[in-house]
């Protein structure tokens, strides 16, 4: 299947002189979420502002669906739905008419049905005919996605869906996207949150300083990167690892005082007891022992590191 | 999408939108207008009117009519479009309009179509006002509509264009206030043109709105400053340079994309 959004080499150099894409390719699979992280100023927002239509590329060109999203501009938008980042909403229209406006702006013909059906997913029924100036910040971010839905979008972009918001709508919207993967729609989100891309994502894409330094399946990313180690705590010091136990992969911290066994949890084996086996009978001791699993964020934190 | 390729969902969208707008603020989009309008009437046509003399036969109170609703045309024109058009990108809500499947011109023709009817709407009910205070005749009705309809049009389009250039809310007040005002002032509402000294009426000849004027004025009662083909010409190059000028900003993305 062709894949549902193709970005082939895109830039974008603002006037300033800052340039925050340069060449980025990627393409994203048909009926996946997929998580596009990076810290702030990495040009996620710039990316997904390019495809949505809300800033001019500099150079290169974007598909969706098929659609070139500046000289088929119709047909591409028609597929895409976005919720912005900044809570941006009318203030004197009512949570009705500002999402059946959304809905007759993308090219729909009026159905009140669906537009109940979209309200009562995101419990803004209740709310229908209420001014959106009256609502709380976590009420106008529902009125943003439901705007967002009204026109049944086949690509779905959520910028930092849950940045600043409770625990509660998060859990909403978690549950909202499953939803909505379940119904064949792609979705690109945007995060901070680390547990957010772990708990949703397929795929996972790091942007740093507007290039892509990696795109992976997130159970391999996980799998790859997310080793396990397992921390001895000494009885006393080493000065190195022993010889003998060359064929592990050790090594030692805390000044000596620590032995540190990386190793991969799929494997068929883990060969922690060998490990100890041969420990005991080199002598070693140990008093205390723990084993940690870097999260995705570790796996983050240290790709962009690596990158600057 | 729909019939001939044209998004007439969203133009449908964007203007009732629009109206909307208008309905919910009564007092300010109509009333306050047409007051102050009215207000003219009154003491131009009403008090101080039966003390002048008639302009080309037309008795002052009746010759300042048409003058009037055109300055009311041209300010709420302006008004109306450049603050559809500029609230949007100033609360952030214009991130939906750009990515929407929508053409510029269908996104013009909702905007500067709502402005106009509301303006054109506003002209209708001074022109009933006036005839309230001072007695009046329209000579030719279609060119009366057709001046009204193309003067909308025109100065919503070009109140459209400041709302995309203004960065801030002074910015969209300048124009109008310390351009269009004046402008209109001395382009022949209260006075015709011929009874200035030489210079300041070839000076005045550059002022654009003294065509538009001009050509209403001969609508209502068949006497003209400048001749009718003059002015309709004049009325039809202001309007096809804002549509240019529409053009570029939407083909280039300025003031509304990076």
């Amino acid at each position: 299947m062709h894949p549902i959004i193709t970005v082939s080499d895109l830039s974008k150099t603002y006037a300033t002189g800052f340039s925050a894409l340069k060449g980025v390719n990627l393409t994203i699979r048909r009926g996946e979420i997929f998580a596009l992280l990076g810290p702030n100023g990495a040009g996620k927002t710039t990316l997904i502002s390019i495809i949505c239509g809300l800033v001019n590329a500099s150079a290169g060109t974007v598909l969706a669906d098929g659609h070139d999203i500046s000289r088929d501009y119709r047909a591409a938008r028609s597929k895409i739905g976005l919720v912005p980042q900044e809570l941006t909403t009318d203030a004197f229209e009512t949570v009705w008419s500002t999402v059946s406006f959304s809905r007759g702006l993308f090219g729909k013909p009026r159905n009140p049905a669906l537009i109940e059906r979209v309200l009562k997913d995101l419990s803004l029924w209740d709310k229908r005919d209420t001014q959106i100036r009256r609502l709380s910040g976590g009420m106008k971010r529902r009125v943003l996605i439901a705007k967002a839905l009204s026109h049944e979008p086949e690509i779905l972009f959520l910028d930092e869906p849950t940045a600043g918001v409770d625990v509660e709508l998060r859990q909403d919207m978690w549950k909202l996207v499953s939803r909505l993967r379940d119904d064949g729609v792609t979705i690109i989100l945007t995060t901070h949150y680390i547990e957010e891309a772990e708990e949703m994502a397929d795929r996972v894409g790091v942007i740093s300083k507007g290039e892509i330094i990696l795109v992976e399946d997130k159970a391999e990313l996980m799998r790859k990167l997310g080793r396990k180690q397992l921390t001895l705590s000494l009885l006393a010091p080493l000065a190195a690892v022993p010889p003998e136990l060359a064929a592990y992969d050790l090594a030692l911290a805390g000044d000596g005082m620590e032995l540190v066994y990386s190793y991969d949890t799929k494997a068929e084996r883990t060969g922690i007891t060998p490990l100890l086996q041969e420990l005991a009978g080199a002598g070693i001791r140990f008093r205390d022992l723990r084993t940690s699993q870097s999260s995705l964020e570790d796996i983050f934190v240290s790709l962009v590191r690596t990158g600057s | 999408m729909s019939a001939l390729g044209i998004n007439w969902h969203a133009i449908r969208a964007i203007y009732l939108f629009e109206m909307a707008r208008t309905w919910r603020t009564p007092l300010q989009s109509i009333v306050s207008p047409v007051l102050s309008t009215s207000l003219y009437f009154v003491v131009f046509g009403a008090a101080i009117g039966p003390r002048m003399q008639a302009i080309d036969g037309v008795p002052y109170g009746a010759f300042i009519v048409p003058g009037l609703i055109m300055l009311s045309l041209l300010t709420q024109s302006i008004a109306n479009a450049s603050f559809a058009i500029y609230f949007p990108k100033f609360t952030g809500t214009i991130y939906e309009l750009l990515s929407a499947p929508v053409a510029w011109w269908e996104a013009v023709i909702a905007y500067v179509g709502a402005a106009a009817s509301k303006s054109i709407l506003l002209g209708l009910i001074i022109l009933l006002t006036a005839t309230l205070f001072v007695p009046m005749q329209i000579a030719h009705p279609v060119w009366m509509v057709l001046f009204l309809v193309l003067t909308a049009t025109t100065f919503s389009l070009f109140g459209f264009i400041i709302g995309i250039w203004a960065d801030g809310f002074e910015r969209l007040q300048v124009v109008p206030l310390l351009i269009v005002t004046p402008l209109a002032f001395l382009g022949g509402s209260f006075y015709s043109i011929d009874m200035l000294p030489p210079f300041w009426r070839t000076v005045t000849l550059f002022n654009p709105v003294v065509y538009l004027i001009s050509g209403f004025r001969w609508s209502f009662y068949g006497v003209a400053d400048v001749s009718l083909g003059i002015s309709l010409g004049m009325t039809l190059v202001f309007l096809a340079a804002c549509v240019a000028a529409i053009g570029w900003i939407f083909r280039t993305g300025y003031r509304l994309k990076s």
